[in-house]
């Protein structure tokens, strides 16, 4: 499995690497230069040390209590999207056809969803909520449920919650048909001789033959929706209140908003830091997961 | 000549440097050109430690900066802002790194 490494090729690259100094080194520097200073404007800036790292990590001032505070907010938006975008994926997965016509057609519908660009995903929901006009919105309220995504908390997390749901729930729906399509008809066949009920055949086939796509589901749906930013904004736009602000909401209220150049910086970083964790835990697992089937003698 | 330089500082300006900052790039630049170097001319093969994954050094220094991060972030949050100790703590996270992952 282990082969030497040649870095020469690394020298391909380097025409890549320039670019990318402009778009991404050079203003990820400026904001490390940023997040030791502060500014009033005007280029001036004034050394602060590690000062807003330490408010940025204490929640008991203001900018610790609204980080932690949109740090939570984001965490408890993945796990919901996740706890009901991953099953309801599996489900979508194994009820969709094999075979025939109706492949190619489940195929196109379940992909519409992804091909919307993503503001115009929060348009379309924030006119189809609106308790005024919105077919959503009006139709619960004349029902007499008390619905206003534009004030009541509970009604907003559960239209972005949806939203989300309606939006990327394809994605993990479409992973796992594919890691569905690549179990051989004989693990079926050899079910049906033992007799194994439907549910037998999910836990000891199905399930163990989606892992690998699963995981990708979870980590790719996890990081997108940790990074949210477009959907909400134009749905909510973080209300009402602070109670949809993400972290990423948070952050541009903070820097363009506020115009507070260090703590934004400060707390960009940080939050840079988590993202870029996590990126290593899904590139660690992705590459491995294929590594340890090749070692075990697996089909990939 | 000082024109030039004058010029750039003024172009740089948005930028904000502060010499502390100049000196953290200047250690990760030096780090990354001293294991690029190093991969050059002593090439190795990747292994499997602790974490179950493959590492090459390039690998580990990416883990020990990126745990270093959060070691100091911690120590920031929980201890204060004197970072001497968790410095010396990232030290010693880094050698467990280079020699068991």
């Amino acid at each position: 499995m282990e082969k030497p490494i040649n870095n020469r090729a690394w020298l391909l690259v380097a025409p890549v690497f320039l670019i990318v100094a402009f778009s991404a080194i050079l203003p990820i520097m400026t904001v490390v230069n940023y997040s030791v200073q502060d500014t009033f404007g005007n280029n001036q800036f004034f050394w602060n040390g590690l000062g807003w790292f330490q408010e940025l990590l204490d929640p008991s001032t203001e900018l610790g209590g609204r980080f932690f505070a949109a740090l939570w907010r984001n965490l408890a938006f993945s796990a919901i999207i996740l706890a009901i975008e991953v099953p309801l994926g599996i489900l979508v997965a194994l009820s969709m056809p094999r075979e025939g016509w109706k492949v190619a057609a489940t195929l196109v519908v379940m992909a519409l969803p992804l091909l919307i660009p993503w503001n115009v995903v929060g348009t379309i929901w924030q006119v189809f909520a609106r308790a005024d006009i919105g077919l959503l919105g009006y139709g619960l309220n004349w029902l007499g449920i008390d619905y206003n995504y534009t004030g009541d908390t509970l009604s907003a997390w559960i239209t972005i919650v949806v939203m989300d749901v309606w939006h990327w729930t394809s994605l993990v729906a479409l992973l796992c048909y594919a890691g569905l399509k690549s179990i051989p008809d004989a693990y079926y066949q050899a079910a049906r001789i033992d007799g194994a009920s439907r549910w037998a055949i999910f836990t000891t086939i199905q399930l163990p033959k989606m892992k690998r796509v699963l995981l990708i589901a979870v980590l790719l749906r996890f990081m997108d929706s940790f990074m949210i930013y477009t959907e909400p904004f134009v749905l909510t736009g973080g209300g009402p209140g602070n109670a949809t602000t993400f972290l990423s909401i948070d952050l541009v209220k903070l820097a363009l908003g506020q115009f507070d150049l260090g703590k934004a910086a400060a707390m960009s970083l940080v939050y840079n830091l988590i993202v870029l964790a996590v990126c290593w835990v899904f590139y660690t697992v992705m590459t491995n997961t294929g590594s340890e089937r090749a070692d075990r003698g697996e089909p990939a | 000549m000082d024109d030039f330089t004058a010029h750039l500082a003024e172009n740089a300006a948005w930028m904000a440097w502060t010499w502390q900052t100049g000196l953290f790039f200047v250690i990760i630049a030096s780090l990354l050109i001293v294991f690029t170097l190093v991969a050059l001319f002593k090439p190795e093969r990747a292994r499997v430690g602790v974490l179950g994954i493959p590492t090459t050094r390039g690998d580990r220094l990416f883990i020990t900066l990126l745990g270093s991060a959060f070691i100091n972030l911690a120590w920031l949050g929980l201890a204060g802002p004197d970072l001497g100790w968790a410095l010396a703590l990232c030290l010693v996270y880094a050698l467990a790194v280079f020699r068991f992952v």
